[in-house]
Order: C-alpha cells, then sequence, then structure tokens
C-alpha cells in the first residue's frame, strides 16, 4: 500500500481505537468468521448496518482498511445494493412493501396518504426525525397485501388510514406506540 | 463418529415415538404469513395454557412452516383429529384446548375439504406445516437424509445425474433448463475445485415459494444440495438468500448447524470419502443478483453486476471454478426423486414439464397463499378451484406469471394447461412461481408500467439497451398513464421492446419487456383508451383531463 507515512499511521492508531468500541468488536467478529477475506465484503457491510444502522464514510473507511480493500470499491458496494442505507433511519421506520400483490392491492394510496400526512417520500425522514419512510420490493407477504413493516414488525391488510394512524402515534406523544 | 444409517433410523424411531406418545399434537403455522399475524404470540399462549392445565405429557405444541392458506392466519392444526383451525386469537386458546378429543370449534374451523387443499400435490412442500423447521429429528422422522445416505453409499455420481435426468426435472427458477443435464456438464468440468450454490434470491415480487420452503423444510435444500455436490464432485456450497427474509436465514443458519453436528454436513459424510460444508451468503436487495453470473459476481464480494456467456458457470463460476447454481425449489425436489426413483418422478406432469410446480397464489382471489400442482394443471383450477375464484362482485382480468419477466394470460386461455411450454405459447413464461390474479380494477396499462418502473431502478446499468431502455419505454407508458401519449408512441414502445429483448447482456433487459408485450398484445383496447381517449377503463390511472371521463360516460 503506498501512502504518506504519517497518515497512514495516524488512521492505524484511529482503526485501533475504534477496534475497541463494542460495536465494532461485533463487526470484527463477522470479518474473523470470514477468514479476513475481502469477498466477505457485504456481509461485513451487514455487520455494520446491523450495529450501527446505517454506513458513514469512517465506517466504509474502517471496512477498506480491515479487508484490504479500496474504499472506492466499498464505497461501490454500499451504493449499489438498495439494502444499505447511507444515512441515519429516524427513529421509527416504515417499510411499505411495493410488491405486485400489494401494488395492485392500493399499496400507492397508501405511500401517498403517508405523504400527505407526514410529508415525507420513501427514502426520506420527518423533518423531527421520528419516521423514515422506506419501500421493499417484495416482502414475501402476498397472502396478506397490502403489508408494511412498522419497527421490525409486518402487519398485513392494510389501508391508508390505519397506516396514517400508526405514524400519528409515532410522530405525537410516542409513549404507547 | 459418523452416523451410519441404523442411528439415522434409530434417531427417525426415538422421534416418531415422542410424537406419538402425545395424544394431541398442536401445530402452529409459523411460517412468515402467520407470524405477521402474530401465531408467534399464539404459540407461547397455547404453550402456557397446555401447561397450566397440567396436559404437557399428553398434548404437544409445536411451531411449523406454512400450512397453505396465507389469507386465513394464523392456522392451527390439531394431530390426529386432522381439525383445521383459522384465524385463531389468544382468546381462543382455552375453548381450542377443552375441544381436543371432543368435536371441535366451530367458529374457527376452516373445511379442510375445499378444493385449496384436495386439488394439490405435495411433493416439495411435503413437510411444510408437519414439521419443526428447526428441528432435525423432525426431519429425519420424516425420512430425511435417507436419499443423501443412499445416494451416497449405494450409487455412483452417474447414477445420481441418469436419475435425475430419468426423472425430467427441469430447473425452477424460471427457464426451466433440464437439470440432469446442468449437473452432467458441471460432473464432467476437470477441476479439484467445484462449488454448488443454491439461488434464493428470490427477487420477483409476488413470489414467495423458496422462502415458505426455506422457512418450513430448510433441511430438504440442505440434503439436496448435499446430492448434487456429491453428483458434481464438489466439496463446498454457498446458499446465496435474501437479506430481506430474516427468518429464513436464521432457520437456515440452524439447519446448517444442527447437519454438522449430526454428521450429515462435514467430513466423511456417511463414513464415505465425501465432505461437503455450506455458508449462507446475504443478499442485499439487488434484483439482478438473481441472475447467476452477478449472483456470482455478489459472493464473491463485489458488485452484482452479469457478464456475458459463455462460458456458463459449470465451465468457469465461482472464482473461475467450476459451479452448479440451481434454485431453492430445484434442489428440495431432489431427495424426493432419489428417495422414490426418476420414474416414479416422471410418472407426474405432462410429457415436458415433469413434477409438480409450487406458486405463490395471490391478488384477487379469496383464497391466496401458498400451492403445489402437478405440471399440466388447467389455469382455470389454480384460480376458481384451488383460489375459490374473485372475491365480491369482482370479474376476472387477468393473471400474471413469471414476475416482471413475464406476462399477463388473460381470460381465453383461463383453460389452459400451466407448463413451461404453454406458458411460453402464451407470452408468458413459468418464472419462479408467482401468480398474480386481477381484477377489472386493475389498470392493464399501470401493470405494465408497474414493473418497467421495476425493471428500470433494478437495471445494473451495465449494458445500454437495458440502462437507457428500460427508462425510455418507463417515459413511454407513463405518459400513457397521465393522458398524454400521441398513437404513434405505440409503434415506438414495440420497436423499443423489440431492441431490449434482442440485444439486453443479461435476462434481466431481455425479458423486461415482456409484460408490455403481453399486455399491449392482450389488452390493447386499454392503451387506446389512455390514448385516444384519455380515459382509463379500470379508473386507476390519474389522466390529465379527468373532466374528459364524465364527458364520456354520459355520452355512453
Amino acid at each position: 500500500m503506498i501512502q504518506a507515512s504519517g497518515e497512514a499511521t495516524q488512521s492505524t492508531e484511529k482503526f485501533a481505537q475504534m477496534a475497541q468500541d463494542r460495536r465494532w468488536r461485533m463487526v470484527n467478529r463477522t470479518i474473523r468468521l470470514n477468514g479476513n477475506q475481502p469477498d466477505a465484503l457485504i456481509e461485513t457491510l451487514h455487520a455494520v448496518q446491523d450495529s450501527f444502522g446505517f454506513l458513514d464514510l469512517e465506517a466504509m473507511e474502517y471496512v477498506a482498511h480491515q479487508l484490504r480493500v479500496p474504499l472506492s470499491r466499498v464505497y461501490a458496494v454500499a451504493t449499489f445494493y438498495h439494502y444499505f442505507a447511507l444515512k441515519p433511519p429516524g427513529e421509527h421506520t416504515c417499510v411499505v412493501c411495493l410488491g405486485t400483490a400489494c401494488y395492485i392491492g392500493g399499496s400507492s394510496a397508501i405511500l401517498e396518504s403517508i405523504h400527505e400526512h407526514a410529508g415525507i417520500h420513501p427514502g426520506e425522514t420527518t423533518e423531527d426525525g421520528k419516521v423514515s419512510l422506506l419501500i421493499a420490493r417484495c416482502l414475501g407477504s402476498c397472502g396478506l397485501a397490502p403489508a408494511a413493516v412498522f419497527d421490525g414488525e409486518v402487519a398485513g391488510k392494510l389501508n391508508p388510514a390505519a397506516v396514517v394512524e400508526k405514524i400519528r402515534r409515532w410522530t405525537s406523544h410516542d409513549s404507547d406506540a | 463418529m459418523t452416523l451410519m444409517l441404523e442411528e439415522l433410523q434409530h434417531i427417525a424411531r426415538i422421534e416418531k415415538e415422542r410424537q406419538e406418545g402425545f395424544q394431541h399434537r398442536i401445530r402452529v403455522c409459523v411460517a412468515a404469513g402467520c407470524l405477521s399475524c402474530q401465531s408467534g404470540v399464539l404459540k407461547e399462549a397455547l404453550e402456557k395454557e397446555v401447561s397450566r392445565r397440567g396436559m404437557e405429557n399428553w398434548v404437544d405444541v409445536k411451531g411449523v412452516g406454512c400450512l397453505g392458506l396465507c389469507t386465513a392466519g394464523p392456522l392451527v392444526a390439531i394431530e390426529p383429529e386432522g381439525t383445521l383451525y383459522q384465524g385463531v386469537k389468544v382468546s381462543d386458546t382455552g375453548p381450542i384446548i377443552e375441544a381436543l378429543g371432543g368435536s371441535p370449534v366451530v367458529d374457527l374451523q376452516c373445511s379442510t375439504d375445499l378444493a385449496f387443499f384436495s386439488k394439490q400435490h405435495k411433493i416439495v412442500l411435503e413437510n411444510c406445516g408437519k414439521i419443526d423447521p428447526e428441528r432435525i429429528e423432525d426431519y429425519i422422522a420424516e425420512r430425511g437424509y435417507e436419499a443423501l445416505y443412499n445416494a451416497l453409499r449405494g450409487m455412483t455420481p452417474k447414477e445420481v445425474i441418469d436419475e435425475i435426468s430419468k426423472g425430467g426435472l427441469r430447473g425452477r427458477g424460471g427457464a426451466g433448463y433440464p437439470t440432469g443435464l446442468k449437473w452432467t456438464t458441471v460432473s464432467k468440468a476437470v477441476s479439484d475445485t467445484k462449488y454448488v450454490i443454491c439461488n434464493a434470491d428470490e427477487g420477483d415480487p409476488g413470489a414467495f415459494m423458496d422462502r415458505s420452503v426455506l422457512e418450513s423444510d430448510p433441511h430438504r435444500v440442505l440434503e439436496g444440495m448435499a446430492i448434487a455436490a456429491y453428483a458434481v464432485g464438489a466439496n463446498h456450497g454457498f446458499i446465496y438468500v435474501r437479506a430481506e427474509y430474516p427468518l429464513a436465514v436464521k432457520r437456515l443458519r440452524t439447519a446448517i448447524a444442527h447437519a454438522e453436528r449430526m454428521g450429515v454436513l462435514g467430513n466423511n459424510i456417511f463414513n464415505t470419502r465425501f465432505q461437503f460444508d455450506i455458508k449462507v451468503r446475504l443478499g442485499a436487495g439487488a434484483f439482478v443478483c438473481g441472475e447467476e453470473t452477478a449472483l456470482i459476481s455478489s459472493i464473491e464480494g463485489r458488485l452484482g453486476k452479469p457478464r456475458p456467456r459463455p462460458p456458463y458457470p459449470a465451465e468457469s463460476g465461482l472464482w473461475g471454478f467450476p459451479t452448479l447454481i440451481n434454485n431453492v425449489e430445484t434442489f428440495a425436489n431432489i431427495a424426493p426423486i432419489i428417495r422414490n426413483g426418476g420414474a416414479w418422478f416422471a410418472g407426474i406432469g405432462t410429457e415436458k414439464s415433469k413434477g409438480t410446480k409450487v406458486f405463490a397464489l395471490a391478488g384477487r382471489v379469496n383464497h391466496t397463499g401458498l400451492i403445489e400442482v402437478p405440471m399440466g394443471t388447467i389455469l382455470r383450477e389454480i384460480v376458481f378451484d384451488i383460489g375459490g375464484g374473485i372475491p365480491g362482485a369482482g370479474k376476472f382480468k387477468a393473471v400474471q406469471t413469471g414476475g416482471p419477466s413475464g406476462g399477463c394470460i388473460p381470460e381465453q386461455y383461463l383453460d389452459m394447461p400451466v407448463d413451461y411450454e404453454s406458458l411460453a405459447e402464451v407470452g408468458s413464461i413459468m418464472g419462479s412461481g408467482g401468480m398474480i390474479v386481477m381484477d377489472q380494477s386493475s389498470c392493464m396499462v399501470d401493470v405494465a408500467r408497474f414493473f418497467m418502473e421495476f425493471c428500470m431502478s433494478e437495471s445494473c446499468g451495465k449494458c445500454v439497451p437495458c440502462r437507457v431502455g428500460t427508462t425510455q419505454l418507463y417515459n413511454l407508458l407513463n405518459n400513457i398513464t397521465r393522458g398524454s401519449a400521441v398513437p404513434a408512441d405505440l409503434a415506438t414502445i414495440e420497436e423499443l421492446c423489440d431492441l431490449v429483448k434482442n440485444t439486453a447482456l443479461c435476462g434481466l433487459g431481455q425479458t423486461a419487456p415482456n409484460p408490455v408485450l403481453s399486455t399491449l398484445h392482450y389488452f390493447k383496447d386499454e392503451y387506446l383508451a389512455h390514448i385516444e381517449d384519455k380515459y382509463c377503463p379500470a379508473n386507476t390511472c390519474k389522466m390529465k383531463t379527468a373532466t374528459f371521463h364524465c364527458d364520456r360516460a354520459q355520452d355512453g
């Protein structure tokens, strides 16, 4: 690796310090389990996202360093795959399924009513950082169309009013949500 | 210690005795569909209720895989009575337990005489809803890993391949390539290292067969992979599964750990020189990774971009080594074929399409869920008998198969047998098995636009026809649904479809025009209504000149 030596030592120190963090230790575990191989890049990024919720530049630099792959490749992979988020998610997330069954079951009406109520489009987070709206290509819960995932829990046979109600509870005082 | 047949049978016997020791067995569906209707909580409530009444010794509560009728979840089956309950709530646990051994709770009962159940033929799904997917003993009790034993101890690799070829199994991922032929190619490739990959990147929207198989019966897939590895001479396997299926991933990992501990994966399996290990690799939400070369690239930790074939993965696949890639359902068919013989399998289905096919039936039908029917079953039977017809006052319009690579089949073909060739003839494909029924409330132009939007955003961008072509097609279709298209656009669409179809690099681009072509062929009147009359017959599209609609209604 050709790099200005002073800069290299500095970043190595920084990464060594980061490695002490409990969350990074989880990531390191994944790297070790895959034999420190560069081909485990996607697995590693999954581990980072599981620990931190998203991938920022620092995380990508860390992964590039640990797996000895160019940062450009880490960035390319992180942006190519839809599953990876480069922005921190809101406090709550709502993932609306846009699979065929959900689509013909009215999921676009659900998205519209969320936009009307919370002012967010898919991929956006409300200004107060409470709710993120995402879309899924297909959750595989087609028997329950239209479906959505609220903070990790799948709910089916939805209608716009029920979804908006759920989000309203999140955005107001969410003591009971 | 290596496991031998006697031990395998011993485990099966003990497990059978354990199960038969219970007077009643309550099976709660804990596959994804029912879990999202809180069946996990329900299972706990049933367990609590059983222990509160001190009935643990004669009533067994177990979580099982998909019971099929997802629309009526959560489902609970009672054995040996054979009662099926639907839409069960936690408050129903008391009555259900009280009814054990007596007459069932009528309000909750779901008739098992429904055509939904009686018209199915289960091979791939034979254990779904029967066994606990998290216990290997339960799988072994249903003759699990016996086929692997027979293959390893009693057959040469060539004999295994011959049996598969004799069965006439074709790839269940969509294209229908003969499995035996693929295996032969990989087995003939000369290399010390070979790989077996299970493609569980079920990206088609509207398809959840692979997910259900992995969640309900993961060992069956592992066994199929191990038999395949023995047949082609591979020692390492990968399962590439969607990260969006956390439950399937968890159950696969559990199953692999159990299989390794039991000795049916690892070194010297069944005291032979055969060794095989399986690793799970997670996808990350890229539809194109279902294409085999893109999938390989993704397992290698790179961007999921396809490359031109040949060379096919059978010659140069993962890290340049010969690689066998099959779909989940294909692997799930292997153990039964080895156990019952190729001739048995070839006896099911049609002349060119053998065996059964699992479909995820969804959309505007009464009984949505997971079904398995013999190849060649009439489409009308699937939609109206098994699916129970269209709900409410709806009228059948089309059935969509093959997801974004398939097409819409209109009413006049309802009496067509469902097999690879017949579907191709009417401009659709078998695909992985998603089957979405649509009624008059679905606008076919909008459906075409929906799939094109999907292909446009999932295009990896490597080749121009797909990257640019899908975007142009999307724009044209979008104009139609907005009421701003001109008649000449239809010719442009047809021309573009032809171009993308014939020049795109991989299957994604080559098949992306299919939904447009098939809707344009069968529902041209809808396209014309949008373009010429600025009117959406299904009343789905928001046309520019909304007032025109009213005028027209008055005229009519």
